[in-house]
Parts: C-alpha cells; sequence; structure tokens
C-alpha cells in the first residue's frame, strides 16, 4: 500500500499495493469502474471535457465504447481491400507469367491463357493476401507487439484482462492538471484513481542480459545455413554431393562392365553360353548375313531379295540417308562431310566407288561390298548397328547401278530414248 | 492528491456483481490450465494418443523408406485412404471455420462456448490431412517444387491442375485458420499472463506474455481488433466453401463416372460441416464434463449443433438420392454402371455403412430427447465420423475399382502401413488438442464475457 492511492485498497483480489508506482515521473492516471456501463460514461465525460490522450481498459470490446471515446474508425478494411486486390492481381499475373508467358504450356492442345481454369488459384491468392493484411495490418495499426507499457506497473491494471474496466489518462495531455483530472475521474464515478508513475530515463530500462546473449547468440546460428550455401556456390569441391535423399541414384544393380566376384570369370557380363544360340540370332544363311558363298565373296544376291525396281529405290533411299554424307550422292566421294572439311582448310577424301580408273570398289564381289557395310573398311566403321540386313543389299544393288550409270556411254541407252539426249564431258577422275 | 471523497462507499464488493461473473469465467477457464496435476483420465488418454502416433511415425518411416508400395494402392485403385484420409480430415477441419466464421457473421452468440476448440480442432485436422498428399507423392522432400520459384529446371507448377488448385487451397486455408485462431487467442493468452504472473508463475508469465504480444486491452486496440476479427471471418468463409470446392475438383473435373459430377462441390461442403460438427462434439462433449465447463458448454449449445448435423446429415442423404437420379437420368451407360457397383458391387457394404451412419443415424436428431442426451449424442457423432469416412471411400475406391475397361477391374484392400498412418493421424490429432487442451485458453475467454448479459451492466439505456 502506498501514499498514492486516492482510495482504500481494493480488498478484492490481489489488492496489495501499487508495486512500483511511486518512482519516477508521473506518467498517467487509471481510474477504476464497477461496470462497463459507468465506463462507457466516464471516458464520454472524459472526452467531452476535451481529453485526447486517454484509453478504455476492458476485459472484452465494451459496447458503444468507441463512440463515447470518439474512436475514428479504423483505415484497417481500406487496407484489407488493397491486400485483397493485391492478391487478385498478383495471382493471375503469377500464373500467366509463368504458365502462358516465361513458359507457355501446351496441354492437350488447349490455349495457354485460359482464365477459368486459373481463377481458384486467383481467388485464394486474394484471400491470403487479404488475410495477411488484415492480420499484421491490425497488429501494426495496434503497435503490438509492445513488451512493456507503463501501465503494467499498475497491480489493477493487471486485472483487466479478468474483471476491472480502467480508464487510464496520459500526464502529456495537455489538460491534463494533477487536481482537475482525478477529480474529474472520481464524479465520473471511479472507484479508485491511481498514479501511475515511470521512470523516462531509457538506461535505467535495460533487457536482462541473458536475453541479449540469446538474441545474438541465436541470430549467430541462424546465419550458418547461409553461410555454408553462400560458400558452396562461391567455391568447387571435389567430393561428391552429400546425398540426404538418394533416390535412385544409388541403385542395387550391376552394369555390364564392372568386376564381380559371383563368377568365376571375375566379370559382370555374362557371355553367351557355348552351344546354344539365342532365339532369332542363328543367322544360318551364309549369303544373306554375311555375303558369303562357300567360303567366298559372292556375286549373286541372296534368292530371297528380288531384284525389283521397289528395293532399287529402297536403295537410293537408304544410300542417301546413310552414305551420301560422305561418298555423296554420285558416290564419288564429294559428300557434305570432304566438303565441309574442305572448307575448313583441311583434306580429306572418301572413296570414291564410281571410278573405273582406281577400281577398288568396282571390282569387289557383291558380297565384299556388303561386308564392307556391315563392317566398315580402313577408316570407314560399320553400318549394321544402323541398317538392316535387307536394306544393306539393297545399298548393295543401288551402287552397282551407280557404278554402271557414271560410267556409262551413249550406247548404254536404249535408242528410242537417245533423241535430243547430250553425254556430259566424261568425269576425268 | 487529495480527491478520497463521494465515490468511497461504492464498494466493488457491494456492486460488482458483473465483475464476479466475470471473475468466474476466467477462472473456470483458467483452472484447466492451471491446475497443479492434470486429470488422469487427460493423462491415460495422451498416453493412448502418444503410442497411436507413434504407430504413426514408424508407417511414415516405412513408408518413406520403402515407397509407395508399402501400401495398398495399385495401378488401378491409386488413390485409396490416403486421399479418403485427407478429404475426411480436411472435412472435419471444415466445422471449426464454419463455428468461429459463419456463425459469427450471423451473430449466434451460442458459438462463444465452442469456437475455440472448434478452431484447434480445425488447424490439427488439416495438419492430419496436408500429411496425406505430401506422403502420397513419394518423394515428399521435394514438396517444395509445388511453391512456384525460379529454378534451374526451369519448371514453374501446372497451375490449370486441380491438383495445384488444392496446394493454394489448403495452404492458404490452413495459414488462415492458424492466423485467425492465433489473433482469436491474443487476449486470453494476456489473461493467462497476467494470472500466472500474479500467481508468480515466472516462466508461464514470460511464455504467456511473448505469446499475446503486450495485449492491453485497450478500447483503441479492440476497436481495431474487432474490425481485423469481423474481416478475418469474412473472408475464411467464402474461403471455407472453395477449399472443399477445391477438394471436390480433384475428382469432379476428371471423367472418372462417380467422379465427374457437378453436384460435388455442395455436396462436399455440406458432408464437410456434417462430419466436423461431429467430431467437434466427439471431442467436446467428454471434455466438458471433464474439465466442469459444463456452464459455460451449455446444454442448449450441443442441441443447437445437433440441429445442424441433422440438417446438414439430410442434405448429404439428398445428394446420395441426386447422384442415383442423375445416374438415371443422364442414360449414361457408365454412369449408370458405376452407381448400381456402388450399391450393389464389391463394396456394397462400405456404401451401406455410408447411407447407414449420414442418413438413417441423424434422423435420431429429431427427438428433443435424444438431443439431451450427452452418451447417446457422443455415441452418434462417432458413427457420424465413421460414416463420413466410409463416404469419401465409396467415392474414391468403388469408382477406381471399375473404370471403363473391365480388364482394368480390381478390389482394395489396405495394408497395416495404410491403417498404420491413418491410426497415426488420429493419435496425433488427440495429442495436439489433449496439450491444446492443457495449456491454452480452450474456451474463448473475451468473447464469453462479451456475450453475457453482465457485459451490459450499468448502461443507462
Amino acid at each position: 500500500m502506498t501514499d498514492t492511492t486516492h482510495e482504500p485498497v481494493h480488498p478484492d483480489g490481489n489488492g496489495n499495493g501499487n508495486g512500483h508506482s511511486d518512482a519516477g515521473e508521473l506518467y498517467g492516471l487509471l481510474a477504476e469502474y464497477d461496470t462497463p456501463g459507468e465506463l462507457v460514461e466516464a471516458a464520454r465525460k472524459v472526452r467531452d471535457a476535451g481529453y485526447t490522450e486517454f484509453d478504455c481498459y476492458s476485459p472484452f470490446p465494451v459496447h458503444g465504447i468507441d463512440e463515447a471515446m470518439g474512436i475514428k474508425r479504423t483505415i484497417l478494411p481500406v487496407l484489407v481491400f488493397c491486400g485483397g486486390a493485391a492478391g487478385t492481381v498478383g495471382g493471375v499475373l503469377l500464373q500467366w507469367w509463368c504458365n502462358a508467358y516465361n513458359w507457355p504450356w501446351n496441354i492437350s492442345g488447349k490455349p495457354t491463357w485460359s482464365q477459368p481454369a486459373n481463377l481458384p488459384i486467383a481467388f485464394e491468392t486474394t484471400i491470403l493476401l487479404a488475410v495477411f493484411t488484415s492480420f499484421f495490418g491490425m497488429w501494426i495499426l495496434n503497435k503490438l507487439p509492445q513488451v512493456w507499457h507503463p501501465f503494467f506497473r499498475n497491480d489493477r491494471f493487471n486485472q483487466v484482462t479478468d474483471d476491472a474496466f480502467l480508464l487510464g489518462i496520459e500526464a502529456r495531455d495537455r489538460r491534463f492538471d494533477a487536481e482537475a483530472t482525478p477529480r474529474l475521474l472520481k464524479d465520473a464515478g471511479a472507484l479508485r484513481v491511481d498514479d501511475v508513475h515511470y521512470d523516462p530515463d531509457p538506461s535505467t530500462a535495460r533487457m536482462p542480459k541473458w536475453i541479449t546473449a540469446f538474441i545474438v547468440a541465436s541470430t549467430a546460428f541462424a546465419l550458418i545455413p547461409f553461410a555454408i550455401a553462400a560458400k558452396a556456390r562461391t567455391s568447387h569441391s571435389s567430393e561428391p554431393h552429400f546425398h540426404i535423399f538418394p533416390d535412385m541414384d544409388f541403385q542395387p544393380k550391376i552394369k555390364s562392365d564392372q568386376a564381380l566376384d559371383l563368377f568365376d570369370d571375375g566379370r559382370a557380363n555374362r557371355g553367351e553360353i557355348g552351344g546354344t544360340v539365342a532365339r532369332g540370332s542363328l543367322n544360318a544363311d551364309d549369303v544373306f548375313y554375311r555375303g558369303l558363298d562357300n567360303g567366298q565373296w559372292t556375286t549373286g544376291y541372296p534368292k530371297q531379295l528380288p531384284l525389283t525396281d521397289q528395293l532399287m529405290k529402297r536403295g537410293r533411299n537408304r544410300f542417301e540417308i546413310y552414305c551420301s554424307p560422305c561418298h555423296g550422292y554420285d558416290g564419288r566421294g564429294a559428300g557434305a562431310i570432304p566438303q565441309r572439311v574442305a572448307a575448313g582448310g583441311g583434306a580429306w577424301q572418301a572413296r570414291n566407288l564410281v571410278d573405273a580408273s582406281n577400281p577398288v570398289a568396282i571390282s569387289m564381289p557383291n558380297g565384299q561390298l556388303f561386308n564392307t557395310i556391315s563392317n566398315g573398311y580402313n577408316t570407314m566403321m560399320g553400318y549394321a548397328a544402323q541398317i538392316p540386313y535387307a536394306d544393306r543389299w539393297a545399298i548393295v544393288l543401288y551402287v552397282r547401278a551407280l557404278q554402271r550409270s557414271q560410267n556409262a556411254s551413249l550406247d548404254d541407252i536404249p535408242a528410242d530414248h537417245r533423241s535430243g539426249m547430250q553425254m556430259p564431258e566424261a568425269p576425268t577422275k | 492528491m487529495s480527491t478520497a471523497d463521494a465515490t468511497a462507499e461504492s464498494h466493488p464488493e457491494a456492486a460488482g456483481k458483473a465483475r464476479e461473473a466475470f471473475r468466474a469465467i476466467t477462472r473456470d477457464v483458467a483452472w484447466v490450465a492451471e491446475a497443479p496435476k492434470p486429470h488422469k483420465a487427460w493423462v491415460a488418454v495422451l498416453g493412448i494418443a502418444l503410442a497411436l502416433f507413434a504407430v504413426g511415425i514408424y508407417s511414415i518411416y516405412v513408408l518413406v523408406t520403402t515407397g509407395i508400395g508399402v501400401w495398398g494402392n495399385s495401378n488401378t485403385v491409386d488413390w485409396a485412404w490416403d486421399i479418403t484420409n485427407f478429404v475426411w480430415w480436411i472435412g472435419i477441419g471444415h466445422a471449426g471455420t464454419l463455428i468461429s466464421a459463419v456463425l459469427f457473421l450471423t451473430r449466434q452468440t451460442w458459438r462463444v462456448s465452442i469456437n475455440r476448440s472448434a478452431e484447434a480442432m480445425t488447424i490439427f485436422a488439416v495438419m492430419c490431412a496436408g500429411l496425406f498428399p505430401l506422403l502420397h507423392t513419394g518423394r515428399p522432400w521435394f514438396a517444395w517444387w509445388m511453391i512456384p520459384h525460379p529454378n534451374d529446371m526451369q519448371m514453374w507448377p501446372q497451375f490449370r491442375s486441380p491438383l495445384m488448385w488444392d496446394v493454394f487451397a489448403v495452404s492458404t486455408y490452413a495459414t488462415t485458420s492458424i492466423l485467425f485462431w492465433f489473433m482469436g487467442l491474443v487476449p486470453d493468452l494476456a489473461t493467462f499472463r497476467d494470472r500466472s504472473a500474479a500467481r508468480g508463475d515466472t516462466i508461464r508469465a514470460i511464455i504467456y506474455g511473448a505469446l499475446s504480444l503486450g495485449w492491453r486491452g485497450s478500447a483503441r486496440q479492440w476497436h481495431r481488433y474487432e474490425r481485423a476479427y469481423l474481416i478475418l471471418a469474412g473472408l475464411a468463409t467464402p474461403l471455407v466453401f472453395s477449399v472443399h470446392s477445391v477438394v471436390s475438383f480433384d475428382f469432379a473435373t476428371s471423367q472418372l463416372p462417380g467422379w465427374h459430377t457437378t453436384i460435388f462441390p455442395p455436396y462436399f461442403v455440406a458432408g464437410a460441416i456434417f462430419s466436423g460438427f461431429a467430431m467437434v462434439f466427439t471431442l467436446l462433449i467428454p471434455a466438458r464434463h471433464l474439465f466442469n465447463l459444463k456452464h459455460i458448454i451449455k446444454d442448449e449449445h450441443v442441441e443447437a449443433a445437433c440441429k445442424i448435423m441433422l440438417g446438414t446429415g439430410m442434405m448429404v442423404g439428398l445428394a446420395y438420392a441426386t447422384e442415383f437420379f442423375i445416374a438415371w437420368y443422364s442414360g449414361n451407360l457408365f454412369e449408370g454402371f458405376a452407381f448400381i457397383n456402388r450399391a450393389f458391387g464389391p463394396f456394397w457394404w462400405a456404401y451401406f455403412l455410408m447411407v447407414g451412419c449420414n442418413v438413417i443415424v441423424p434422423q435420431a436428431f429429431w427427438f428433443k430427447k435424444v438431443r439431451r442426451a450427452p452418451v447417446i449424442i457422443f455415441v452418434l457423432c462417432i458413427l457420424i465420423n465413421v460414416g463420413m469416412w466410409f463416404e469419401r471411400f465409396v467415392i474414391i475406391a468403388t469408382s477406381l475399382a471399375r473404370t471403363f475397361l473391365p480388364a482394368q477391374w480390381s478390389y482394395y484392400s489396405p495394408t497395416r502401413y495404410d491403417i498404420g498412418l491413418f491410426v497415426g493421424t488420429i493419435g496425433l490429432f488427440f495429442t495436439l488438442f489433449l496439450l491444446f487442451f492443457r495449456y491454452a485458453p480452450v474456451i474463448a475467454i473475451s468473447e464469453v464475457k462479451g456475450a453475457m448479459p453482465e457485459a451490459h451492466a450499468g448502461k443507462k439505456h
């Protein structure tokens, strides 16, 4: 109990004095009223007397007190509207930018920008930003969180969250008067009026050291992940990634070239078992599969391929895809690649397949030509992996046709086709 | 100063009747948290809940380290218990928002006794719900890929997918629910702060003090607070309807007979409210008994909730009937088959459990005697929860098990990990709810006070 209370101590609850309220400067007065109704009436009188720096404190929002105190309507709804509008615009723009502009996303050929499908998310972002604005806006406008307030020094003030109805007037109000203000509060029916003092000197309001230490330590601790990330981004490391979730990066499987102790030969790769042939891999027909006829290169064609116009056209088509890049469309060895090598200052010539003066290709039997396509020749690689057997034979047929046509004379042309034709100058290569 | 005078005789004990009533509310609510030892039943139930939660943790461990294959999901029934549980939990959460927001906007003052625990229930239910789609992705550590962010893969989320709508709807809903709940808690946490300080319990005073943000109960603060509360209620109301509509779009926008129906959004929302109310009272009927809160959560409040369950139960029944009617009226062969299969196919037992629990059971609420008998209500609420779980199961599993091609047809049975995870979320839910009941203001103290007749004491008009 101190001498600053204007009334006998409240017998209810913890009415054991006013704690520290006698130290320091006068911050303001706290008057207690018995009922919400009396608080409203007191607030009206205080406002009518011209006070502005006052506030009422109650365990719940008292009906009618806004009007009695003359509280202006808060601007919060306007802010929330702006927040919500930003949410709508932001939500629409986000979806448009991601799915229609930055990476137009084709889903079943539908338009990349189809608003009805974008409505739900725009709606949710609207609500989300409006909620954020109303929640955080309310606390900011209320100047909360606020760790401390001078009124908390008053014992009765701690009952506000229970059953007390208080009216506080701050001493800085220009109408504040040490005599008249308490009288006004009394006349309005106050049960008691307390002075509340505080020490305005900030040096006395120090934060406890352990709180400071905690804040510094936790801030430093929180920076560690960022520091590690920053270091990782700016430096090189020969260590493999640290896999928190290895997913399928390391699978329990054996690759073909790996060593494996399970087998005697220490190889993971298992060859064919001796004396067996895989299904569909017998390839017993020497002519068709290898171009051999009784151990010699065959000079004919496999019997299962009738020499038709269709086979010739197929051969031309395959030749132009697989062979012409080096050998050229006419087989003279001046394809796109040798030309490009020449353009780059190098010299590299593919075999001239049709050269009668150096008839390497012309003198090869069909079977050897087939084998060359399959397995390669000098620096040419084999095309067995790319070209099926029948297509290789079709190419052989077409190469024969090229060799003949590129070395043809007028006599080779049937008489009824000769009229109007002129032989070009014979190639000199 | 010398103002001691006239008001000396207005002694608080003589005049303080209204304040006595306010004090009683504070005391009765704070008692739950301030009791030095928790109730034996509380400890026992918490033990059970933690054991169930441990089962869930183990199931998640096996699931994450092995893969989705440990579940009963198959190529045919690729959504099963996981999505059933997701929709069930989300639906339960919706009653909390309905009670806190929709009933606030419609000025149903009886809500103040139950809104806090219903909001807490919402948050815990959404937490349980969120686990299922997260784990169903198979690689939950990549869940952040669903947040649109610039990345080396040059990939953006597909915003026209209902599953992406789900991500936005559910995360907005969870955020809003948490903020709304916390905002409502602040004045009551301030009450706890002041009571802890008065009792000399410094640790609690610091914790509650930090959480209550220095709340002073000032009229200027209350003014903005009430505005913000009204706005949040106004925002949460369309939100809650949108969330379950979006959840229903996951099904309704597909081409599957039994899913592809326009009735889904309203039907899902009604079902959500229905199941949510059932869950609120599954929790509150024992709680108000254990913690002597019957004079705050009154019989009238329970009765009002029974009427809501009766109403929403009949809406759900109407939806079941409408689905059958449309299946016949549309003349669509596949649609017709889907619904005949639903009632008489391999999952017929689930269908009849659903109809029995959701349509027939709530009919008991027509009788006032039932609406006033807490034990019966408790049992009926549990049955409704079972029925609503089966509703989602029936929609998901029966539709997927019998799609267009008979070659794809199959049956679904859960594995122990399906069951373990579901049981685990029930454990998580009850663990969180029990902790909340012990350490936070379980009743919105300031709102109850504001809704009492004493709140108008001393007014001249």
